[in-house]
């Protein structure tokens, strides 16, 4: 397809690699922050053809992965709730929650459906004014214009059987947690592209001045993200930190603001509690008050329902990057995409359902390269 | 989750949040909110991510990208890093192994 494969071009790739090889010196780590850029990495092998100085780890972009399980119980008990349509994207379905997951709920005969955009969930409660239809609106700044949207359509049409579960969280106050952190070995950020698209560059300035350290907007593709590498490897060598944008075909500097004027009228920043990171200060978004009316965790009374994370999986080293998938004594024993203990095994995003599907184990992975 | 796919779009209709047209995915065609991308037209390639445009690939750049990435093939005077990059070529196949390990 146009504007894909041209980015999968071995000759192209080759060139990069070669290009990585002679600006790197010095041993750098490098974290990728977007769960979909790390399956590109796994998938097409970049972890295992760029130079061993070179340390990828994997950063906390996978919102099914951070979810919270307290966000996953509320989940359940409204799919629960008789009379209900709960609505979802098919990630969410397979995370555990306390009691089960919500796969587990449709089974035992609550009406939970799959969508592919939120905007199908209001259709759905169009079509049945008469039951309560819920959607479960996960996911990063790339995705909260979506559901902020359906939210407004469902607002100004008067759509009154339609609410929205929001588990909304932003990207640099959780990249700000973790560079703050003692012992962080990050010395260069590839920033995840899709999220830039919507927010452009300008908080990332931010975090790079204060940390003093490259940030390279970067693409998906093979190409996009070898020229991130390059583009940090480089910065990195020549002693700069600043933002760079290697995705500049579709993130331009100021990000979309069409996008972003549906968010600021429907969201309002509020705290957020992130599975394995705890609760982050302004890393997430709540409705305004004026869409009180379409808050599901209000129109169900849910708003004080807290849970404790539970200590057999720790998701919370892997979302930090601070362990790699292979070296948790769980990982393709206890814990498989078909019998996940935690949300990084089951998204499509996570980190450690990366190294079981494409195969890589302690072996052939980051202990040949320590 | 921030999965985004680029695909044309081919028809438009509609106007303002319920603005909408129908995008082509390599042959596969899919309803696409335009409500973000005000200034997308038939023809253009958009950036599609659950139901909505959120971009319109900007072609003059994306040309330059790869041009950039793709002038300079230093593999020529470089044999040792293109024998190396030959012998990786195997784990460059997309095919994902699926492996229980216990």
């Amino acid at each position: 397809m146009r504007h894909l494969d041209e980015y999968r071009d071995p000759l192209a790739i080759r060139s990069v690699l070669s290009r990585i090889e002679k600006a790197l010196v010095r041993p750098a780590t490098l974290m990728e922050v977007c769960g979909g850029q790390t399956h590109a990495i796994l998938k097409f092998g970049l972890d295992q053809v760029l130079p061993p100085k070179l340390r990828l780890i994997h950063g906390p972009g996978c919102p099914v992965c951070v979810t919270p399980l307290e966000q996953i119980d509320r989940a359940l008990a409204i799919a629960a709730t008789p009379g209900v349509i709960f609505c979802s994207f098919g990630d969410m379905l397979r995370v555990p929650g306390s009691h089960g997951d919500l796969l587990l709920a449709k089974a035992r005969g609550a009406d939970v459906r799959i969508v592919y955009s939120p905007m199908d969930a209001v259709a759905i409660a169009r079509r049945e004014p008469s039951r309560p239809v819920v959607f479960f609106a996960v996911g990063f700044e790339t995705t909260a214009p979506a559901n902020a949207m359906a939210a407004l359509v469902a607002m100004r049409e008067g759509v009154r059987n339609f609410s929205m579960l929001v588990s909304h969280v932003l990207v640099p106050p959780a990249l700000e947690a973790l560079l703050s952190a003692d012992g962080c070995e990050i010395d260069g950020l590839l920033a995840p592209g899709h999220v830039c698209v919507i927010t452009g560059q300008e908080e990332y300035e931010t975090v790079s001045r204060r940390f003093g350290i490259p940030i390279v907007i970067t693409g998906f593709e093979p190409l996009d993200l070898l020229s991130g590498v390059l583009a940090a490897i480089e910065q990195l060598e020549t002693g700069r930190a600043c933002v760079e944008n290697r995705y500049a075909r579709v993130a331009s500097a100021g990000g979309n603001a069409a996008a972003r004027r549906v968010v600021g009228e429907v969201f309002e920043v509020c705290d957020r509690k992130w599975r394995g990171l705890g609760e982050i200060p302004a890393s997430g978004y709540a409705f305004a008050p004026a869409f009180a009316a379409v808050d599901a965790e209000r129109v169900f009374g849910l708003e004080d329902l807290r849970v404790d994370e539970p200590d057999d999986c720790p998701s919370g080293l892997v979302l930090q990057g601070r362990l790699v998938p292979t070296r948790c004594p769980q990982f393709g024993a206890r814990c498989t995409p078909d019998h996940p203990l935690g949300a990084p095994m089951v998204s499509a995003e996570g980190a450690c359902a990366a190294y079981f599907h494409y195969g890589r184990t302690a072996a052939e992975g980051e202990e040949a390269r320590a | 989750m921030c999965l985004a796919i680029p695909g044309r779009l081919v028809s438009v209709c509609g106007a303002e949040e319920l603005r909408a047209g129908e995008v082509d995915f390599g042959g596969v065609r899919r309803p696409t909110n335009l409500a973000f991308v005000p200034e997308a037209q038939v023809g253009d390639y958009v950036l599609v991510h659950v139901g909505f445009a959120i971009a319109v690939i900007d072609e003059v750049v994306a040309a330059e990208t790869l041009d950039a990435l793709t002038a300079l093939d230093v593999l020529r005077d470089d044999p040792d890093s293109l024998a190396r990059f030959e012998a990786s070529l195997p784990a460059m196949a997309e095919q994902p192994k699926l492996r229980r390990l216990h």
